[in-house]
């Protein structure tokens, strides 16, 4: 049985399809940079915990694969955990480390893909985004600046996702977008019959991710839009990341701001840029974070 | 209700003229309703001399719940008796180890491999149950109702709360207080601290109100900093909660293995000494000591 997942193509992804996908999920390595500080700290019997939480917290797939883990139906949390840092305090810090430890064994996220996805380049769009969201959010009243962060962290799931299953659709649909600059979103309802704003938000759905955080990956882009303080700083970290090219996640099309996120934020997409300042040390750092050398 | 201490020990069994007194077996609490249920909790060396005693009413129905997976509250289990004898049911309940992935039967799996022990499951002649649980999930046995609540430890710990007839108790397994990761400095700290409080909150509400609190005590004040992160509690961290909680009786337990009886009642006294009770304050504290029981 196919059902439908969005309301432009028909649909091309069976239930089974997206359990398949879930599956795989499991099998995926982490960031290069991420598993060798891993496997460098876990070395060294008296690392902190709050080194390798800084190392995990940074990375969209051991993050995904934590959260996954805290919040599954063995666990049955009184509240999902949006963070890293309260997984540990619900599972103890060992048991997140020897989480981590595991993940990194699989071995590390080819640097290439047969997408043409360049995994470092989403790295580094991913935590630029995730470090805007943050900052942004510390002026809205309705955003929580860690849920921004791991929201806007794990906003471009789909396309790792995308890139490791599904690399010929995926390399299509990037062709299709560079090509006449129309918005990835749409090529990949084409190529795959649902963007990676859908299978990401399915996924961490799957997992039992909080709402919040499920709804803001969903609702990233287009008609669709859900207007929140919690989308707007996501939306709009992600187009800002995009414009001062922080990186690249695949999709070269930036959209101005709809005019409630505009007023939320108080101005169009340049007046917050200014407004954001020097963003230098935030960039800086995603840079840091995403190189494979160390 | 009635609570008997069969192991005591924490870490390894340490039999031997400096702990006759308090005894050497690891981790095994037996508890019996007013309806004479039997649950263990724990399975660690203690469980055989219990299982001996178990032979005269036969059969039984062991309800085993097991606080994690470490070896000194496990390593009984393939010698509980009865697991020889048709007719016998022993069911095993605990926790979901999110890093081997599998359920509570891997306690029992793990230690029957053919190089470790001579029986396979397969040839045991009681029937095993493995019940898996999660945490703040009750599940009923017989009278009594018995909760998990998920601690800090190494590995994936399950405090128990047990009640039955008005009647509580709670054991918390190997635990350490969570504490915060960040500096006071850091931007992190406070919100990590929010998460502790929530969590410490959630445990004071576990423990509210209970007739016996058998806690981990395995380091005194002067020993923690040098072990902290191990997993472990402190006469102080439990003797706090006790308190906190209004438990009437606290049961200090998972003694050091390298401490002998002297020792260990002196380290109990300096705890004493070092946290007067406030006016007012009704908790009795004890040392857990092998084969002490205590009827309420």
């Amino acid at each position: 049985m196919y059902i439908r997942l969005n309301h432009r193509s028909p649909l091309l992804m069976s239930p089974e399809q997206s359990q398949r996908l879930a599956a795989a999920v499991d099998d995926m390595p982490a960031f290069p940079k991420s598993v060798q500080k891993i496997l460098e700290l876990t070395r060294d019997v008296d690392c902190t915990p709050k080194d390798l939480v800084q190392v995990i917290d940074k990375d969209p797939v051991l993050t995904v694969k934590v959260l996954k883990v805290v919040n599954s139906a063995h666990y049955n949390l009184p509240k999902q955990v949006t963070s890293i840092n309260h997984a540990v305090v619900f599972m103890g810090f060992n048991t997140i480390k020897n989480l981590a430890l595991s993940i990194a064994a699989i071995g590390m996220l080819p640097k290439s893909n047969a997408a043409g996805f360049d995994v470092q380049q989403y790295l580094l769009h991913s935590l630029a985004t995730a470090g805007i969201a943050k900052q942004l959010a510390s002026d809205l009243d309705n955003a929580d600046p860690m849920d921004c962060f791991i929201a806007g962290l794990l906003h471009d799931f789909g396309k790792v996702v995308f890139a490791q299953f599904m690399p010929d659709e995926f390399r299509q649909a990037l062709e299709a977008s560079q090509r006449d600059g129309s918005s990835l979103h749409e090529a990949l309802q084409h190529s795959i019959g649902a963007d990676h704003a859908l299978v990401g938000a399915m996924l961490v759905e799957k997992w039992r991710f909080p709402p919040l955080l499920v709804d803001t990956i969903r609702n990233q882009h287009g008609a669709g839009l859900k207007e929140t303080d919690m989308t707007t700083c996501v939306f709009a970290a992600n187009q800002i990341s995009k414009k001062l090219q922080f990186g690249f996640g695949g999709n070269a099309c930036i959209e101005e701001l709809p005019p409630a996120m505009a007023r939320r934020l108080g101005g169009n997409l340049d007046a917050v840029i200014t407004r954001l300042g020097d963003l230098d040390a935030l960039f800086e750092e995603a840079q840091i974070f995403s190189r494979l050398e160390s | 209700m009635k609570v008997k201490f069969w192991g005591v020990r924490g870490s390894i069994a340490s039999p031997g003229p400096h702990t006759v007194r308090y005894g050497g077996n690891t981790t095994c609490i037996e508890i019996r309703t007013d309806n004479n249920e039997l649950i263990i909790l724990d399975a660690g060396t203690g469980i055989f001399p219990l299982s001996q005693t178990l032979l005269t009413e036969l059969p039984v129905q062991a309800n085993v719940f097991i606080t994690h997976s470490h070896w000194d509250h496990i390593q009984g289990l393939p010698f509980f008796i009865p697991n020889f004898i048709p007719g016998n049911l022993l069911r095993l309940h605990g926790a979901f180890d999110p890093v081997s992935g599998k359920g509570v039967e891997q306690v029992m799996s793990v230690q029957l491999q053919y190089s470790y022990f001579p029986v396979r499951e397969a040839e045991m002649k009681a029937r095993i149950e493995y019940v898996t649980l999660a945490p703040e999930q009750p599940i009923q046995v017989g009278s009594a109702t018995i909760t998990p609540y998920l601690l800090n430890h190494p590995v994936i710990n399950f405090g128990y709360r047990i009640e039955s007839h008005g009647k509580s108790v709670f054991f918390t397994g190997d635990h350490e207080p969570p504490y915060n990761i960040y500096e006071p400095g850091d931007a992190e700290y406070a919100e990590y601290q929010t998460f502790i409080d929530e969590k410490q909150a959630a445990i004071l509400k576990a423990v509210q109100g209970v007739d016996v609190l058998i806690a981990d005590t395995s380091y005194t004040a002067q020993e923690y900093p040098a072990k902290k992160g191990w997993g472990h509690g402190t006469f102080e961290s439990s003797i706090q909660v006790a308190r906190q909680a209004g438990a009437r009786v606290l049961y200090c337990t998972h003694h050091e293995p390298t401490r002998s009886d002297d020792a260990l009642e002196a380290a109990f006294a300096q705890a004493l000494a070092d946290n007067p009770a406030p006016p007012a304050d009704k908790t009795e504290i004890r040392l857990a000591r092998e084969g002490d029981s205590y009827e309420f």
